[in-house]
């Protein structure tokens, strides 16, 4: 104990340097982790606050997980979340890969550097923007899609009210705002290749499509395992804007743009049933550590430094 | 310089196949620039004109109406916008203090508990109790509904951040530094802001503009824990017109009501001008952004 001590009094210093900070991970991070107890309650919100609401609110065991899985609902989240992020992590990795070996093969750097500066641009913006973006086109009385479909004699689409088009329109929307983000991180990776390796396959009378094949890509495929693997232990969370916002909370979308996070969501704002959707939650956070252990795993065999830990 | 060029268009592509990628990449980027540029062009349309021909690229009838009538209504954008910019700025200057400590702190070696609180840190990426809970806890422990720190804290701190600038110091400020400023007699905190942190500059200009464009984008937490219509940021105003959009769509049949409410909100082409004036610092602001993200995203990927 007087160790103990000593040594608080000998890393003071450092120690009042890390007490901002952890104080803000305490109430963030960790008071949460207790405030999970909720999914095993019938939570009400009591005025005299948290604790009280707890002691307040009626013991129900596993009901909520129960009542979730007798439902539709934890099944159609979680199929949208996984097929949703299964789409977006390989479409996109074959998107942002072709992207930073179009852009990497290009003769003028100077014209190369102002494509990727546009590819860039969405992903500063915020998925409310990109909302309005998405509505100018998808608008049914004003949007440029139907007056286009409109000059091939197709009448008006109701965009927002049929989900079949939505998977589609989600995976393109997605790819939209994360290629050029992502193309960057495989660019950087691809100027880090020995330009000698490309002479001596030159020399060896091998063509661009072929060196692209034999020399680009094996050299890319640690890093695409790693960007995917990681991509992999974030699966069962889904990007809430894109899912909330671009489809501007229609109703009748739901069936194909419900993802666990907007379910929570209107657990706890519109529907009130907290305690099932704190099941929710919790269900998504097992199931996430699990998948993130696994894959940093996985990372670690690979690549140690490219681990999260 | 004259070899370097020959051994370039050894390798250079063929005029066909690099015309091809060209066209394939400038596409690209047009694609990603094209709705920004359409919605400018929206906002500048004449209302009446729009209201017969939708939204078209080449207006038939060019106006600034939408810009003159966003100003003169214009108190609760400017509202907004002030909220944004405070919440940006207190937040960002906030969080860099909290995040450069702390990582400072657990990239010396010579701190016993490094390996404690760096644990401490990730964990939190790793495991974390979910929307409600972090709701609850910010409601009711916390109490800070519809205040205006709810929109600060929840983004002050990010385990991730932390772990790009603790490689960052580990990598860049050499311990040799902090020897020599032990030896004159500096204390750990002097080291600090004296030696260490003009050194680490790039790095927290990389974690501060993260962090700027994180506020600046937030609306979630507002969709949380703002009702009161005077602390509402820019993002989150666009989002709540956006909804009562909908909902008036969703409900059209209540016509009474939807009239009134439908009056209240602002035009088409004032809507678009809003989401063009709430984008535009960041079109300013975009090449700083990009050049420092790039930078960051290669900070992120040396680590320790």
């Amino acid at each position: 104990m007087a160790g103990f001590l000593k040594n608080v009094m000998r890393n003071r210093v450092m120690l009042l340097m890390v007490l901002p900070g952890a104080a803000w991970f305490f109430f963030f991070s960790y008071m949460p982790l207790v405030g999970t107890i909720a999914a095993f309650k019938e939570y009400r919100f009591s005025r005299d606050g948290f604790w009280q609401s707890l002691i307040n609110s009626e013991n129900v065991g596993w009901r909520n997980f129960e009542f979730l899985f007798s439902t539709d609902a934890a099944y159609i989240i979680t199929r949208n979340t996984l097929l949703y992020n299964i789409a977006f992590i390989l479409i996109g990795l074959v998107f942002a890969v072709a992207m930073a070996i179009t852009l990497s093969e290009i003769v003028n750097k100077r014209l190369a550097k102002v494509y990727q500066t546009g590819m860039f641009l969405p992903y500063f913006l915020s998925w409310v923007i990109v909302g309005y973006f998405v509505f100018s086109f998808l608008s049914m009385d004003k949007g440029l899609l139907n007056s286009i479909l409109s000059q091939f004699g197709v009448s008006s689409i109701q965009w927002y009210n049929e989900p079949q088009y939505w998977p589609y329109i989600l995976i393109l929307v997605s790819l939209w705002k994360m290629v050029g983000y992502n193309s960057v991180v495989y660019l950087a990776a691809i100027m880090g290749i020995d330009r000698s390796l490309y002479e001596a396959a030159m020399i060896d009378g091998a063509s661009k499509w072929q060196q692209i094949r034999n020399i680009t890509i094996p050299l890319l495929k640690p890093i695409m395992i790693i960007m995917t693997l990681l991509a992999v232990g974030k699966i069962f969370y889904a990007d809430f804007g894109l899912f909330y916002s671009v489809p501007r909370d229609s109703g009748t979308l739901y069936s194909v743009t419900n993802v666990i996070d907007t379910y929570v969501y209107r657990g706890l704002k519109t529907t009130g049933e907290i305690g099932m959707s704190t099941a929710a939650g919790l269900y998504q956070s097992v199931v996430g550590f699990v998948l993130v252990m696994i894959s940093n795993y996985v990372v670690r065999r690979i690549d140690k430094d490219s681990a999260l830990f | 310089m004259n070899k370097n060029r020959k051994s370039r268009n050894f390798m250079q592509l063929s005029p066909g196949w690099n015309a091809f990628s060209n066209a394939t990449a400038a596409l690209f980027s047009l694609l990603c620039v094209f709705p920004f540029l359409f919605v400018v062009l929206i906002s500048f349309t004449d209302e009446k004109t729009l209201a017969t021909n939708g939204y078209r690229l080449i207006p038939e009838k060019w106006s600034v109406g939408a810009y003159s009538y966003v100003f003169e209504t214009g108190d609760m954008l400017l509202k907004s916008y002030g909220v944004t910019i405070l919440i940006t700025v207190v937040g960002t200057l906030l969080s860099l203090f909290m995040i450069s400590l702390y990582s400072y702190a657990i990239s010396r070696k010579s701190f016993k508990y490094r390996r404690f609180f760096s644990l401490f840190a990730v964990f939190t990426m790793l495991f974390n109790g979910g929307m409600i809970p972090t709701y609850i806890i910010v409601t009711q422990v916390l109490g800070l509904k519809d205040s205006l720190w709810a929109l600060i804290w929840p983004l002050a701190m990010n385990a991730f951040y932390i772990m790009i600038l603790r490689t960052f110091y580990m990598t860049s400020v050499p311990d040799a530094i902090v020897e020599s400023g032990k030896i004159d007699g500096a204390g750990e905190f002097k080291i600090f802001y004296r030696l260490v942190l003009p050194l680490s500059l790039p790095g927290l200009a990389t974690i501060g503009l993260f962090s700027t464009l994180g506020y600046w984008n937030d609306w979630f937490n507002a969709l949380l824990y703002i009702d009161d219509p005077n602390k509402v940021p820019l993002q989150s105003m666009l989002m709540r017109i956006e909804n009562s959009m909908s909902f008036i769509q969703q409900n059209s049949a209540n016509s009474s009501i939807s009239l009134e409410v439908m009056q209240s909100l602002p035009q088409d082409t004032a809507r678009m001008a809003m989401v063009v004036l709430a984008t535009l610092p960041i079109i300013f602001a975009y090449p700083f952004f990009q050049r420092y993200f790039v930078s960051g995203l290669t900070i992120g990927s040396v680590k320790e």
